[in-house]
């Protein structure tokens, strides 16, 4: 055992950067499944997303238009999703499911070109003095501008839910669709324009791997990181701090598992890295058998809505 | 402005027309698809629709083959609308498959190499029994402690698929051939095998059970009690309440029944057309049974056309790459088109266009 | 109107007419052609198997088919369409293989990397990696600098038990003060988690990164990180031109073009091939200049000493990791106990899992 080699410091700025994927997509997912609209085809929107983000950073030679395009290429498929369930009021979970095979198949044909060749490369966010402080500097901040900009988005997504008004009214939306109705709000363009968010961010999560973490595009890169994401969120009880200590929790078994490997420690990691998905059953026992109902699941999650006055 | 309105009744013409509407759409938009690729749309969608069934060259081997690759969608999805429609979610069909297949697996594992007639019917059992355990987990923590079963079933999905990798590469792994991962080919332990009961004809004993299935599923949410408290509790949750219809029961039955059967599905796969336990055991039917039992609209002789319509797709899919190397992706595509269709078209069913004047929600 | 678009439908013509000389294949693939790692390597050779007959050939491939029934249909399908010759390009294909080859005694199954042949027209073909790791095992032994090499493996089977055996022996005879790290991802294709796991590795001292899974994405992270590493299965060099020192590339092209041309002979019988550098199945891509003309030389010496058949990679002595010896002094190791290879050899301070 040589558990000495592995510093810490460096195990946290791995895991904030294998957190970023699933937590932009988790933090987007959020918000959708505030509205109370549950999108379980977050997988095809990353994918979606990490392909039309790397076809567009290729062509134009700037991952910055990449990941406008890439939020782009998500909000288009979040749109299909939402036309389907909010306008065509088909089923939440069955058109979930549907839009993963449909975006894992799309991307597949229009990326076919792009195997095998390598994308701009995105800048490391220079931040001077402070990434030479002792360990906090290596862990914090040394890392590309996609990586704060998820914890911004974090921020900005909390203080929305919190403080905003329309926060607000996105909040009752999901909470009672029927009651937000009745006061008069529009629940569904609240819960189209959440999808669309959700769309986005996911298609940014999806870029992150296509641009950055990888860097390359291979039909179904993903691998299940959308589903992650969606763990994540029920892990967060739809809180967005929450979010992104799950976000950094899950990064970092993944992280510290194969820190582990790699100093010569044997673990099961076939078990090991089932823990995230039974914290997480525990969290959501903890949290729905607890008295206050103040924040958790919303009231209207995958109940559809149509307004029979 | 255009505003829905719902029907006060199910249209029975939309609901007969509808899937017809949503394949030609398909037809339609796939083919532009299929030509944007240079092949053929005619000979693509005839391929996809029509030589499974009635080629001279395939249809005699494929007609069979419908029925097996449809029995476990069937399966799973007669059992997963049973609680749908009362408003329970179980949306984690593909761990209860997997925890089925394990059940009955190991069964299998533990006797061989025993002879015995008494070894199948333990494996059936088994496998229905690790389906239902597992989908009891979220049955419990749903009456217990109110925790939100689709999110629950969703996640024991990943540790399911978790403990699969695990027993194909350790306890269930063929000590015969050492270092390799996946367990005995259980088609080769014949007390074990899932075998075709009537040569060339695909008809398993994983068939028998859907077709089983279906119509006990028919009976009881035409006949019974218990199908009566099901509607009632889907379309009024309050109503079921006062009518005494315990909603603690009512989570248990219908998770336990459609754990049972996705376990069975797993079970009839892992003993007969899959072989054996590997890795890559879980292919997804248990999530796929989920849009099967939306297009059959929950209902089971709807989920039987819906599950040989899918059925059909995949194995024309495959016909389709062989005959005219139409890349799987555009297959992918295609049934995703067919998935969109098929949803979007439905709501002529329960409701109906209006132009109205001035928005209202 | 539904009726009509049958009829349409039905009347086209399907394929177009087959010469009867053609020979038909084949494949049926686990992954997508375009996954640039293990499919796409059976790709490549088809397609330069299809260059080398030109029209006296024809092929057909299915990709994503999964193990069990979806490939026994597909397989059955491909016979049933009148192909000569079934290529199966993944281990699990085994007992779909043999079910479907008892029944079609006139078609030619080829099953790669498989161990199943219950009938006289199976043929079972596999390539010797460990003899490419052999190199790759040297050149790292040499080039380190931190005398650690990171090692990113896929599930612990004999092929990459061995290509781990193979790479530290000879990295150690170079290098005795060399060590290995070596994380196992469960699975062959997760280019993040890959990235992830070679990043590790670097910050845990390894300045030379081997791979036996999938994607590119550890040789960018070598590339970004200013260290060394091998690619997989194909050259990999325009991922990280200045971390890519040569990689191990699959070439099943001429044992293709063989088996294709013996079954248009008429010569075809059921094999059990396990090839190597002699049989030009797997060679190395370009050295990298960083790489001193020595080491060069003698990387391109070991290469043509195993493909001689002068030197084999495994030779005595070779003491399993408890120490208990497995080859004696000059002893060559049997070909069985490298394809069910399941321990670690002395010197490996790792544990294997099971």
């Amino acid at each position: 055992m040589i558990l000495g080699s592995i510093n810490p410091a460096v195990l946290l700025a791995a895991l904030m950067v294998a957190a970023t994927p699933i937590l932009l997509a988790a933090i987007g997912e959020l918000v959708v499944e505030k509205a109370g609209v549950l999108n379980l085809g977050v997988e095809g929107m990353m994918i979606m997303g990490a392909c039309i983000g790397f076809i567009v950073a290729v062509n134009t030679g700037s991952p910055f238009i990449g990941f406008i395009g890439a939020a782009l290429g998500g909000m288009a498929l979040a749109l299909l999703f939402a036309l389907l369930t909010q306008a065509l009021m088909t089923n939440q979970v069955a058109s979930g499911l549907a839009l993963t095979l449909f975006g894992l198949g799309l991307t597949a044909l229009l990326g076919q070109r792009y195997v095998g060749i390598t994308p701009p490369r995105t800048p490391k966010l220079d931040l001077g003095p402070l990434s030479d402080i002792p360990f906090l500097g290596r862990a914090l901040f040394t890392h590309d501008i996609v990586v704060y900009l998820s914890i911004v988005l974090v921020a900005a997504v909390w203080w929305f839910l919190k403080y905003s008004r329309a926060g607000m009214i996105l909040r009752a939306v999901g909470e009672n669709h029927d009651a937000a109705h009745a006061l008069g709000y529009h629940v569904k363009r609240v819960r189209v324009l959440a999808i669309m968010f959700g769309g986005a961010c996911a298609g940014l999560g999806g870029a992150y791997l296509s641009l950055i973490r990888v860097p390359q595009w291979t039909e179904g890169m993903t691998v299940g990181a959308g589903w992650i994401a969606l763990a994540l969120v029920v892990f967060a009880s739809w809180r967005p701090w929450r979010a992104l200590a799950g976000a950094y929790l899950f990064g970092g078994v993944v992280v510290l598992q194969l820190n582990l490997q790699a100093a010569g420690v044997r673990i099961p990691v076939e078990y090991l890295s089932m823990s995230p998905y039974l914290i997480t059953i525990l969290v959501l026992v903890i949290i729905s058998s607890g008295k206050g109902r103040s924040l958790d699941a919303p009231g209207s999650l995958n109940r559809p809505f149509h307004a029979s006055s | 402005m255009i505003r829905l309105e719902k029907r006060k009744e199910p249209s029975k013409f939309w609901g007969i027309a509808n899937p017809f509407l949503a394949v030609a759409l398909t037809m339609l938009a796939g083919g532009i698809m299929f030509a944007a690729l240079g092949k053929d749309p005619v000979v693509a969608i005839r391929l996809i629709f029509f030589d499974p069934i009635f080629s001279e060259t395939f249809g005699s081997y494929s007609r069979p083959q419908l029925l097996i690759k449809s029995a476990p969608l069937i399966l799973i999805a007669v059992g997963l609308a049973i609680g749908f429609k009362a408003g329970i979610w179980n949306i984690g069909a593909e761990g209860q498959y997997i925890m089925g297949a394990l059940f009955g697996a190991g069964v299998a594992l533990a006797f061989f190499p025993q002879p015995g007639w008494y070894i199948f019917p333990l494996m059936v059992i088994a496998g229905a029994f690790g389906g239902f355990l597992w989908a009891m987990i979220p049955a419990i923590l749903k009456t217990r402690f109110n925790t939100n079963e689709i999110l629950v079933s969703l996640l024991l999905v990943y540790v399911a698929e978790r403990i699969l990798a695990a027993m194909a590469l350790g306890l269930m792994r063929n000590p015969d051939i050492p270092g390799f991962p996946g367990s005995r080919d259980l088609r080769r332990y014949e007390a074990a095998h899932n075998a075709e009961l009537f040569a060339n004809t695909g008809i398993h004993w994983g068939v028998v059970a859907a077709l089983v299935a279906v119509i006990l599923a028919y009976v009881m949410m035409t006949r019974h009690m218990l199908g009566f408290h099901v509607q009632l509790a889907g379309q009024a949750p309050r109503a079921a309440r006062f009518g005494g219809v315990s909603p603690a029961r009512l989570v248990v039955i219908c998770l336990g029944i459609s754990g049972a059967l996705a376990g069975l599905a797993g079970m009839f796969e892992v003993s007969g057309p899959g072989g054996q336990v590997r890795i890559e055991f879980a292919s997804g039917y248990g999530f796929t049974a989920i849009i099967v039992a939306f297009l059959g609209r929950l209902n089971p002789v709807g989920i039987v056309l819906a599950g040989l319509l899918l059925g059909l797709t995949y194995i024309g899919g495959e016909l389709s790459q062989m005959m005219l190397q139409i890349p799987g992706a555009a297959i992918q595509v295609f049934q995703g088109m067919l998935l969109f269709f098929l949803l979007a078209l439905d709501f002529q069913t329960n409701y109906r266009i209006r132009l109205t004047q001035g928005e209202r929600a | 109107m539904k009726k009509l678009l049958t009829a349409a439908v039905l009347s086209a013509a399907l394929a177009t007419p087959v010469l009867a000389d053609t020979t038909k294949v084949g494949f049926i693939y686990i992954g997508p052609v375009g996954d640039f790692g293990w499919t796409a390597g059976h790709d490549r050779a088809r397609r330069e198997m299809v260059e080398h007959f030109g029209d006296a050939v024809e092929t057909t491939i299915v990709e994503n088919v999964d193990y069990g029934a979806d490939a026994e249909r597909v397989m059955t399908q491909m016979a049933i369409s009148g192909m000569d010759m079934i290529f199966a390009a993944s281990f699990g294909y085994g007992p779909d293989v043999n079910a479907v080859a008892g029944r079609f005694p006139n078609v030619a199954f080829q099953h790669a990397t498989g161990y199943i042949q219950d009938h006289p027209n199976i043929s079972l073909y596999d390539a010797r990696f460990y003899e490419g790791r052999a190199v790759l095992g040297h050149i790292a032994g040499k080039m380190t600098e931190t005398n650690t090499i990171g090692y990113i493996a896929s599930y612990p089977i004999p092929a990459v038990v061995s290509g781990i055996n193979s790479a530290y022996l000879h990295a150690k005879a170079v290098n005795p003060d060399v060590s290995f790290r070596i994380i196992w991802t469960y699975s062959w294709f997760d280019p993040a988690l890959e990235a992830d796991a070679a990043e590790t590795l670097i910050e845990q001292g390894a300045d030379v990164i081997m791979q036996h899974t999938d994607s590119t994405a550890a040789i960018r992270v070598a590339e970004d990180a200013g260290v060394m590493a091998f690619g997989q299965a194909s050259d990999m060099v325009e991922f990280g031109p200045n971390a890519h020192l040569t990689a191990i590339v699959d070439r099943w092209a001429p044992y293709y073009i063989s088996r294709v041309q013996a079954v248009m002979d008429g010569t075809w019988e059921a094999q059990n091939s396990w090839l190597g550098f002699a049989d030009g199945i797997i060679e190395m891509a370009p050295w990298n200049d960083r790489m001193p003309a020595e080491l060069q030389a003698e990387a391109d010496a070991l290469v043509a000493a195993i493909a001689a058949g002068e030197y084999h990679p495994f030779t005595g002595p070779i003491n399993k990791q408890d120490g208990t010896p497995w080859l004696a002094d000059g002893e060559v190791a049997p070909d069985v106990d490298l394809a069910t290879m399941n321990f670690y050899v002395e010197g490996i301070t790792a544990e294997l899992p099971n």
